[in-house]
């Protein structure tokens, strides 16, 4: 205990917690949208597909975070665009996005000459090494996913519940549906310092999985997950430290055993219900 | 008889393809129109057409009262064909209801304590109004059926749409959803896609042939050779064992 008071003290160990908070608003918002729309696999691709922009970052000599940016906002864009305008099915769109990005961010990686430091943690992130302008950035992501959030409620709710519906009473589903594909690209760019671009996906899906066994509403769910990320990336990134292995791992492990623990609850709470039920 | 919306010789379809040609038709007040055809003779296309999801290649089509858009009081409910929707997708009863109110524009807007108790009213009506807080995935499709219809007409609408509304629900359903729109029809003329054409003939005023082209027939009395005059072969008498429905007698 003694020595988790004295990490406090670190700039880069609070550098990293706050990440845990802005990363668990985040995700939390914008994973609650992926997960009851059920575009689970439009973020993997998305998220992979900027891997590309990782590679030419590299070679070009940019910023990668900002190459991968580009990328995901084109390839959000661009499986909204192909799936919707073409005829292109929605999940082979997908699949030629995720892996043309990654074939792109490879070529790149390895034609630049000499190590590339650093690639491991955009793979499998590494929370105590978040950039204080990499905070920033999230920090604005989670001011604005919360207004977008806040005004657009119901617009939102009911768009993505039943888009048909939404198109016949003339609601601007397009407008909201690229709107929200463009914020959930933002949130998995600024996200693959914490998690890594192999593992950024369970940010946005397992604590909404875990809020979503106790909660059928989509605001309480919402909460739930940003609870419950929270709760999930500070064990992680403790872990992460003491170990000394990438958070986006234990992270993860932690929220699945979160996941198990929450299950568990779940059983023994409906078979108590059921025993009063009967005994009555 | 005041006109709601008129289609002046509509042509439309998809990608080229032609599937209603020079299609003419007035909605008046308080109509109740059937709509039956063969399927892909273009009901739906007919529909969507109505609705302003499909524009026509070429033709007119005139919303005689612009009602469109103004908060209460929207000019087309609509209740689509079922089982589009993901009934895990988390959202109450309530909002789906209140979901009929959304204004295009005004997308931030929120629902006032009077629409929220109007919502509860209109469920009440159908007998689900101890339903209203649960999650829609809790609802049987009868139910469910029923949650959207409420949704179609809670913006007192001048003209109600419904795309098959028999579909995949229970006879219970049925009976209940022509009683319902037996009443609705006082305030809100009716346009009613299906396919089942012995049973809504009893309920329909007039009917509307749709075979590629659209034949109006302006009673709801049609016999065999009519419907083939109008090339829209369907049969009204159907051969051996089927399951059907009772109904209560009716004074058409």
């Amino acid at each position: 205990m003694e020595q988790f008071i004295q990490l406090l003290h670190y700039q880069f160990f609070m550098n990293a917690v706050y990440a845990s908070i802005l990363t668990s608003i985040s995700c939390g918002i914008i994973g609650t949208y992926i997960v009851s729309k059920r575009i689970v696999f439009i973020s993997g691709g998305i998220t992979h597909a900027s891997f590309g922009g990782i590679g030419m970052g590299y070679f070009f000599g940019f910023s990668p975070i900002l190459g991968a940016t580009i990328f995901s906002i084109l390839s959000a864009l661009g499986i909204e665009f192909m799936s919707k305008k073409t005829d292109v099915r929605e999940d082979s769109a997908i699949a030629i996005l995720w892996s043309f990005g990654m074939a792109v961010g490879v070529i790149f990686i390895f034609l630049t000459p000499g190590y590339s430091a650093n690639l491991m943690s955009y793979l499998f992130g590494n929370i105590l090494t978040v950039s204080g302008l990499n905070l920033l950035l999230l920090f604005i992501l989670s001011v604005v996913i919360i207004i977008v959030f806040l005004v657009l409620y119901k617009t939102i709710l009911f768009v993505s519940f039943d888009e048909q519906y939404a198109r016949a009473i003339r609601l601007p589903v397009e407008t909201i549906n690229y709107l929200l594909i463009t914020l959930i690209a933002l949130t998995i760019v600024l996200n693959i310092r914490v998690a890594g671009i192999i593992l950024v996906i369970s940010l946005l899906t397992i604590p909404q999985t875990i809020a979503n066994i106790f909660s059928k509403n989509f605001k309480t769910i919402i909460f739930l997950s940003i609870a419950i990320g929270f709760v999930g990336s500070m064990m992680g990134l403790i872990l992460s430290y003491f170990l000394n292995i990438p958070s986006g791992a234990s992270i993860i492990f932690f929220f699945v055993l979160l996941f198990i623990i929450a299950k568990i609850i779940k059983i023994i709470q409906t078979s108590i219900i059921y025993k009063t039920a009967v005994n009555r | 008889m005041t006109p709601i919306i008129e289609l002046k010789s509509v042509t439309a379809g998809y990608e080229g393809e032609i599937i209603l040609k020079n299609t003419n038709l007035i909605i008046n007040e308080n109509d109740f129109i059937g709509v039956i055809g063969p399927n892909g003779g273009g009901k739906t296309t007919l529909v969507r057409v109505i609705i302003g999801l499909l524009k026509p290649f070429s033709g007119e089509l005139i919303y005689h009262q612009k009602t469109y858009g103004n908060g209460d009081g929207k000019l087309i409910g609509y209740l689509p064909q079922i089982n589009k929707t993901d009934n895990k997708f988390p959202i109450s009863v309530v909002n789906v209801v209140l979901s009929g109110l959304a204004d295009r524009n005004n997308i931030f807007r929120r629902f006032k304590k009077a629409e929220i108790e109007k919502a509860r009213q209109i469920l009440e009506k159908m007998g689900i109004g101890h339903l209203s807080k649960k999650n829609i995935g809790e609802l049987s499709g009868g139910q469910l059926q029923r949650v959207f219809l409420a949704r179609a007409i809670i913006s007192e609408p001048k003209l109600l749409i419904l795309d098959e509304p028999n579909t995949f629900v229970d006879n219970k359903f049925e009976s209940d959803l022509y009683k319902t729109l037996k009443d609705l029809n006082d305030k809100m003329a009716i346009l009613m896609v299906s396919h089942d054409i012995g049973t809504i003939t009893y309920y329909v005023k007039t009917i509307a042939c749709v075979n590629r082209e659209l034949h109006y027939h302006p009673s709801n009395n049609i016999s065999q050779e009519q419907l083939a005059a109008y090339n829209c072969p369907i049969q009204i008498i159907a051969h051996g064992v089927i399951p059907h429905t009772i109904l209560k007698d009716h004074n058409h």
